[in-house]
């Protein structure tokens, strides 16, 4: 039996200002419950407000949930030392690269985070040019964050996390603000930080594109989780996507309106599937 | 114009001057600015002179640099020469009308004044041409850090003064994209006199205020995610320790102060 990273249990959460009561406020997750495993690459996918930047910013204790538990390898986001003990577990990446960079120098923002939880100068710095590897970004230790990439930013966030060697990563619309090269660096090194390093990661997202690339995906619409399987599974269901207003990849589409039967989820496939469907008709 | 914004004034090299320790580099800066004034005729002044022309060329900073650096004082230098040799008199007398006098000893206070202050500047701007922002902000962090049993937040306030520096770039692009987003809307900022000019910022600075609000709030987040608390209990990456060239320019400026010591006793005084 695979390791329960992150259980949610029947957990809602509403965000509410002064003076309103707690009751009156929409809910931005409503009974929520989801058990996240070691080493899993899941992607949440949802629309705008749909309630998924709230759930992953209760992944790693920023917020309490209002009722219910989320538990991190044994540790529940009750009290403020429990957070700092789930933050050491599950490291975050936000969508904007230029509001979570501390530091003026690459390396200096890299060492940042070991610097907080107390580690030994020479440890950290073994962690920090190990992390710049992982993400490609060594050669560039040195420059000052403002003259970087927002691909490049993103990756030196994401090596600040790898860093702090937590073992699950959450990262909000990492590459909502990235040109299309600066997308596929992001997603390239959040694979290879899946797959090579045993990381947990959890994307939180609204490309399809990338949810495509998953091996779990969460469907999530008005702070309800609608659906929880494979991409291959999730992505057959045009008309599940399609009521939550969530687009279909267009191989996928293609091949579906064409009548193949398989799921095809990326071009290459989809260019087989195609090629096969037309032979087999020709024959 | 963004890309070519340089963090205070540093100027990038690799001299023995650059790669010395930040901490020995403020405290001898702030020694050596107290000895300036301890001179107190020429032959001590001049060894002082010697000096920062001896550092000056370690640092390999280009003269034109430094002169740059005392350029905005010109205006102070000129100022103090006038009043020194027209209020100041004594010994033998050059020039005398109506009220006016230039003594002897007018104007070997105005030169030494001079003098003085242009010492002065050149050694604090060799301080920040030879150190990053960053450096001198850490020095200060480890420098001020025994203050910690006053119950000040020395660390805290290193912080914030990364952050602070951090985001200069930052916040200038964001200007920038404002200010191009109201000129899209036609906004006039450069046409009229200064109070309809200062008027014209408001639409800038408003949407620039709410935005560094917003940042702040962001980053106070992906602090607390990577576990910042209030710098206790912290370490750094970057250790700082002393070199055998940060003793040797500490023994340099300890025999500069004796030797200005005992040219004041040897020689006669000036001012």
């Amino acid at each position: 039996m695979r390791e329960k990273l992150i259980e949610i249990k029947n957990v809602s959460y509403s965000y509410y200002t002064d003076g309103e009561e707690e009751a009156t406020a929409s809910p931005a997750l409503s009974d929520i419950n989801l058990d996240i495993f070691k080493g899993e690459f899941v992607a949440v996918l949802g629309h705008n407000g749909s309630g998924k930047s709230t759930l992953a910013k209760l992944c790693n204790a920023i917020f309490e949930p209002s009722t219910g538990t989320v538990t991190v390898d044994g540790i529940t986001s009750d009290s403020e030392e429990n957070g700092d003990a789930i933050r050491r577990k599950v490291g975050m990446v936000f969508q904007n690269p230029d509001n979570q960079i501390v530091a003026t120098i690459v390396e200096d923002d890299v060492a940042f985070g070991p610097e907080n939880l107390g580690v030994d100068p020479a440890e950290i710095r073994r962690r920090v040019d190990s992390a710049l590897k992982d993400v490609n970004m060594y050669d560039m230790r040195d420059r000052e964050p403002h003259n970087l990439s927002g691909g490049q930013k993103q990756r030196v966030a994401i090596a600040g996390v790898i860093a702090m060697q937590t073992e699950c990563i959450v990262l909000d619309e990492p590459t909502a603000m990235l040109d299309p090269m600066g997308r596929a660096e992001v997603m390239n090194t959040i694979k290879r930080m899946n797959k090579e390093m045993g990381i947990t990661v959890i994307l939180v997202t609204h490309f399809m594109e990338e949810a495509v690339q998953a091996d779990r995906v969460i469907v999530m619409d008005s702070g309800r989780i609608i659906a929880d399987d494979t991409p291959s599974n999730i992505f057959s269901d045009i008309e599940m996507l399609k009521a939550h207003s969530l687009s279909v990849p267009e191989p996928t589409e293609l091949c579906l309106r064409l009548g193949i039967k398989e799921t095809v989820l990326d071009t290459d496939s989809c260019v087989r599937a195609i090629s096969s469907y037309l032979g087999g008709d020709m024959t | 114009m963004v890309s070519d914004i340089t963090f205070g004034q540093y100027y990038h090299g690799n001299s023995v001057l650059h790669r010395a320790d930040p901490r020995i580099k403020l405290i001898l800066t702030f020694a050596m600015i107290i000895v300036i004034f301890l001179c107190k005729n020429f032959f001590s002044l001049g060894l002082l002179a010697a000096f920062i022309i001896l550092v000056t060329l370690l640092s390999k900073v280009p003269v034109r640099m430094i002169l740059k650096s005392i350029k905005p004082v010109l205006i102070i230098l000129a100022f103090t020469a006038i009043l020194n040799i027209f209020y100041t008199h004594g010994g033998r007398t050059y020039f005398e009308w109506w009220k006016i006098a230039v003594t002897e000893k007018g104007v070997n206070t105005a030169v030494f004044t001079i003098i003085r202050i242009i010492i002065l500047v050149v050694m604090s701007s060799l301080l920040t041409y030879t150190t990053t922002p960053t450096m001198l902000t850490d020095g200060l962090e480890r420098i001020l850090s025994p203050l910690k049993i006053f119950h000040i937040k020395v660390s805290s306030l290193a912080m914030m003064m990364t952050l602070a520096l951090r985001f200069i770039p930052t916040l200038i692009e964001e200007i920038e994209r404002i200010m191009n987003a109201q000129k899209a809307r036609g906004a006039d900022l450069e046409s009229g006199g200064l109070i309809t000019r200062a008027k014209a910022l408001v639409p800038i600075f408003i949407p620039l205020m709410v935005s560094a609000f917003r940042r702040a709030y962001e980053l106070a987040l992906a602090m607390t995610c990577r576990c910042y608390t209030d710098g206790n209990g912290r370490t750094r990456m970057k250790q700082m320790k002393l070199k055998i060239t940060d003793y040797v320019m500490l023994i340099l400026c300890i025999a500069i102060t004796a030797g200005v010591i005992v040219l004041n006793i040897f020689f006669e005084k000036v001012i």
